[in-house]
């Protein structure tokens, strides 16, 4: 199956949750181990969620779902995200 | 509660660019600005309440609070159709933006510059292309692979650009139909195209490929097979094919 998407496009959905810009951020994945740059994950979706994976093992590394009145946000698939800081 | 950056924005001006792709200008109230390369998302509500979002390119420079993207109407779209033909000026639309920071050229960026699009994956590369002129000598090259003469996207512009924008070189690969005049037989770019076309290695590019998924996914491979560094290409998929 080819990804719909890429993580490019998970900036807006992500801009309700993160303070900074996320998809320069650097996903390691926590079944293969591959650092990705968010922007380079394969997404899937748009409904009923957009689904994350790793380009090297296909894990899902970040699941966000919007309803009525919550924004479930899953990154259980991850190791660690590391987020550009200010000044750094 | 998470904060809500939705902002409204009207249509102004709509412009057609071939038989299936169309810009729309849309003025937003206090538009920060934006880099070439980066998006907006666009927010559809209907009369009862059910609401879609899709994510556009912007495809020209900051102009005050104006917001140019091109929409490739898709067939099945839910939300393309209604842009590309239904929004009529001074419908209001809500967007959010400017979005991402990675698939972004900045013009304080120095080196060479390939830009490879597939099909309407020109929009963001066209607003690269549409602040360099006047801010930055940065050599650039296209690849622009259409399937037809009749499905390029800014075709006269690009035509003027390569005349006149010094360093910028523009080059076509027709997929289905080629002109008449034109050496190459159609058929899907190849790494014969790229070392015609683009910049070798050693001139350590940063290469920016936008297309349906499979063909970012092909041109990628190639530049890794000829010695592109992984960390100078960047990429923007915008699913299909």
């Amino acid at each position: 199956m080819t990804a719909t998407y890429d993580g490019n496009m998970l900036a807006g959905p992500l801009s309700d949750v993160f303070a900074v810009e996320v998809t320069t951020a650097t996903a390691c994945c926590g079944g293969c181990g591959r650092n990705s740059t968010v922007a380079e994950l394969a997404v899937y979706g748009p409904g009923p969620g957009l689904v994350a994976r790793c380009p090297g093992c296909d894990d899902v590394l970040l699941r966000v779902t919007r309803t009525a009145d919550s924004i479930w946000l899953d990154l259980a698939g991850m190791a660690s995200l590391r987020l550009p800081a200010a000044g750094g | 509660m998470v904060r809500s950056a939705w902002r409204p924005a009207a249509l102004v001006d709509r412009r057609p660019e071939t038989a299936t792709a169309t810009t729309l200008v849309l003025q937003a109230q206090d538009w920060p600005g934006h880099l070439p390369g980066q998006h907006v998302d666009v927010r559809l509500t209907a009369e009862d309440g059910y609401q879609a979002s899709r994510s556009y390119s912007i495809a020209a420079p900051t102009d005050g609070d104006r917001i140019e993207v091109t929409v490739q109407r898709l067939e099945n779209g839910e939300v393309s159709p209604f842009l590309a033909d239904d929004l009529a000026v001074d419908d209001e639309v809500e967007l959010r933006g400017p979005l991402g920071g990675w698939f972004v050229w900045r013009p304080e960026q120095r080196e060479p510059v390939l830009l490879v699009a597939g099909g309407s994956g020109i929009v963001p590369l066209m607003s690269m292309i549409r602040v360099r002129a006047g801010t930055s000598r940065a050599p650039f090259r296209l690849i622009y692979s259409v399937r037809s003469p009749a499905d390029r996207i800014y075709a006269a512009e690009l035509r003027r650009r390569s005349a006149e924008d010094g360093g910028l070189d523009v080059a076509w690969v027709h997929t289905r139909v080629a002109p008449e005049n034109d050496p190459r037989p159609p058929g899907r770019l190849t790494p014969d195209d790229l070392a015609a076309h683009g910049w070798p290695p050693d001139f350590e590019p940063t290469v920016y490929v936008c297309g349906p998924t499979g063909f970012v996914e092909s041109v990628a491979a190639m530049l890794l097979a000829t010695g592109h560094d992984a960390t100078r290409i960047r990429t923007e998929r915008f699913g299909g094919a």
